[in-house]
């Protein structure tokens, strides 16, 4: 029984984290077509804000560094992706196929481009005392204190997304270009404005990801690498565009994840999770939650 | 893709050191290679073979120096890992030089960088056999490296000292092995952990050839001497995410985790271990890939308690160790950075001393001459003393069982009496007969 615990809670963890990757593609792919392959790289941007701060602090300032790296990671990978999405998304509007190969090599230079700054190899941040440890509930069943951080802060930062999207202005705009670019054009919506800011909170979250993502595991130039497909996974699986789509697709990835693993062996269940996802599609091939609107 | 980007210090030292050549890369580049070097190295094979008399290989030691190849990649994702061996070899053949050479003549070395690329390894190889003309060659990390750059060496008929431990089951004839083989680290290892009691494994691995072939020795061993199998888990390289994998730890009743994982894992492995609130002392873990700088990497905090197993650390106590130690890290703080020694750096140093005095023994830098000057040589390396077998071309090393500190650095907890003869295809252990039949006749 503890372990069918343990699982639930694992899965659920590693949905959170997923969620936050998604959300961010879920916005690019469903507002703008655009297929982010760099979008892995602003996980690793976040990571090692997280390691700057507490390089920058020093090591009397363990227990807030991490705090104060959060909103930092959000700005700076924020930022990042904002540029991006001027210098370059912005020209290949329409044609995914080449936002696809541009992306991909953006996240090839900003891969080397740690490894320049960074050096080669791992880096890492040590958890603030108050992270270490967990709560032993029974016997064999524990939460990393680590894990129900990222959680919660999964919860809020979604919510706030939430929030921004139903109740402020700048979320109505972006939903409106979301399901109808021309007549949300046309209603004088500045959809350019709009794309650059939904592509810089999408980036955003991705930063504090990889903050998160930086207390559980290494901090290295290709980091975001092994959360991109998953995360494509996800919302592809959620329906483009959904975010209630992305969070059930999320959760399920890695809820299916953790439990195929615990019965079969990790590369197994990788492959199994895959081929699931697969067959979902053949039955829904819009994704758990299909687009309503047309385009 | 073998030049995957996510490839980093980690996952590149074991990677490649553990014959990542499983995707076929280096085994579909490795004939090629041979009949590449076999087509080019025709005329240039007969030259020097004609200019000395009837043994090719022994050109460099015209003039006043000998010329050494050292074959690193100082480029690319191995970089890190080989520096730190080259500046090795390039500090021992400092010393010889400054102790008055080698028959009357300095050592001139000649530094090739591979650049992390199993082609480029081979072409470097050649070039500096044939072009150069060095009488060795000190190089390679990766099996990958060493399996690309084998052939070349056979079919010049030249030397190369390989410093790193791997995963055994190979022996050449112009290929001297100062790293450890199976026997001398794995093996003992476990013998060591069913001494302390510790009879249930839980074997975790990264999903490819090493942890494969580690785990299906270590299987063989513990059935032959009452040992038990819990679990054999292996995750994809790079793998990070592992709450469930210590949930099926913590669910089983090992009483010890034998970690062949590579590269990133054991970061994300280590750190989630400890906050699923498993410390060293309830539940030991047994690596062969985390040394002193992995284990500063991982974090001392993090590591501490949990053992390893390799033939030298930093801290080892020998007279020749006092010395090694400070003189690697006032080398290495001249460029740049003050490194730990590790056991690679150490097996480089003593590759560079066995060929220097073979060669002394011989009376010429004749690659046939030297490699039977090789046989039975005897040399008190900061390990302690080594002696070059006298046919599979491997060393004699001291075994140590390692417990990581907060500092990072590794205590010695555990030792083999003496010296441990190199055993590649464990042909004297009873339960070894499957894999002494890969010993090629």
């Amino acid at each position: 029984m503890d372990i069918w615990l343990q699982q639930l809670f694992n899965g659920i963890s590693l949905g959170s984290i997923l969620l936050l990757v998604a959300i961010g593609l879920a916005f690019s792919f469903g507002l703008m077509n655009v297929i982010n392959m760099a979008h892995g790289e602003m996980i690793m941007i976040g990571a090692y804000c997280a390691y700057l701060a507490e390089r920058t602090l020093g090591s009397g300032a363990i227990d807030y560094a991490f705090l104060l790296a959060l909103p930092f990671a959000f700005a700076i990978a924020g930022l990042i992706g904002m540029g991006l999405e001027v210098t370059l998304i912005r020209r290949l509007y329409g044609r995914p196929l080449d936002t696809l190969l541009a992306t991909w090599g953006v996240s090839l230079v900003l891969q080397q481009a740690a490894r320049s700054i960074f050096g080669a190899p791992n880096v890492q941040v040590t958890t603030p005392p108050w992270l270490q440890g967990g709560i032993a509930v029974t016997g064999s069943f524990t939460m990393p204190y680590i894990r129900l951080f990222i959680i919660g802060m999964v919860l809020v930062a979604i919510l706030l997304v939430w929030l921004y999207l139903v109740r402020t202005a700048a979320g109505r705009r972006t939903r409106a270009t979301m399901q109808n670019r021309e007549i949300a054009a046309a209603l004088g919506v500045r959809t350019p404005r709009v794309d650059m800011l939904t592509f810089g909170l999408g980036s955003g979250l991705a930063g504090l990801a990889g903050c998160a993502l930086a207390l559980i595991g290494p901090i290295g130039p290709s980091l975001g690498t092994y959360y991109i497909v998953d995360s494509f996974l996800v919302v592809i699986l959620g329906g483009i565009g959904q975010v209630v789509g992305t969070a059930i697709a999320a959760v399920a990835v890695g809820g299916a994840n953790a439990l195929l693993e615990f019965q079969l062996s990790a590369s197994v269940a990788k492959v199994l999770v895959f081929v699931l996802v697969i067959a979902f599609l053949q039955w829904r091939p819009a994704g758990i939650i299909a687009r309503r609107a047309a385009r | 893709m073998t030049n995957d980007p996510r490839t980093n210090y980690w996952l590149r030292k074991r990677f490649g050191r553990r014959t990542i050549v499983k995707a076929g890369a280096a085994l579909a580049v490795t004939p090629a290679i041979a009949s590449i070097a076999a087509a080019c190295g025709g005329d240039d094979d007969d030259a020097p073979a004609t200019a000395t008399g009837g043994s090719s290989g022994s050109g460099g030691s015209s003039g006043d120096t000998i010329k050494v190849g050292i074959l690193h990649s100082l480029s690319g994702t191995m970089a890190v890992s080989e520096v730190a061996v080259k500046d090795a070899d390039l500090m021992a053949i400092e010393e010889i030089n400054a102790s008055g050479g080698v028959l009357g003549k300095k050592l001139e070395p000649k530094v090739e960088d591979g650049a992390s690329d199993w082609p480029t390894f081979a072409e470097k190889a050649k070039k500096l056999i044939q072009s150069d003309k060095v009488a060795v060659t000190f190089g390679c990390w990766t099996s990958a490296s060493r399996k690309a750059v084998l052939p070349v060496f056979e079919s010049n008929k030249a030397l190369l000292y390989y410093p790193v431990q791997y995963e055994g089951l190979e022996s050449s004839p112009y290929i001297f092995y100062t790293g450890a083989t199976t026997n001398q680290q794995i093996v003992p290892s476990v013998e060591y952990l069913l001494e302390q009691g510790k009879k249930n494994f839980f074997l975790v691995g990264s999903d490819y050839v090493f942890p494969r072939t580690a785990n299906k020795i270590i299987k063989a061993q513990l059935a032959a001497s009452g040992g038990k199998v819990i679990a054999e888990e292996y995750t994809p390289l790079g793998h990070t995410e592992y709450a469930t994998l210590i949930a099926k730890i913590k669910s089983s009743n090992a009483d010890v985790i034998y970690n062949t994982l590579n590269g990133d894992s054991n970061v994300a492995f280590f750190k989630q271990l400890r906050d699923a609130g498993i410390k060293a002392s309830d539940l030991t873990t047994m690596s062969v890939s985390i040394a002193e700088e992995e284990a500063a990497a991982i974090g001392g905090d993090v590591m501490e308690g949990h053992l390893v197993a390799w033939n030298y650390y930093q801290t080892v106590d020998t007279p020749e160790n006092k010395k090694f130690v400070p003189a690697y890290q006032a080398f290495t703080e001249k460029s740049g950075k003050k490194r730990p020694t590790s056991d690679p750096v150490e097996a480089a140093y003593i590759s560079v001393y066995l060929w220097a005095m073979a060669v002394k023994k011989a009376g010429t830098t004749d690659v046939e001459k030297v490699k039977e000057a090789m046989a039975g040589l005897e040399f008190a390396a900061p390990e302690g003393p080594v002696k070059v077998h006298p046919t599979n071309h491997h060393i004699s090393k001291t075994v140590r069982i390692g417990k990581i500190r907060r500092d990072a650095l590794i205590d010695e907890i555990w030792a083999t009496k003496g010296p441990v003869e190199p055993d590649p295809y464990l042909e004297t252990y009873p339960w070894g007969k499957e894999f002494a039949k890969e010993k090629k006749s």
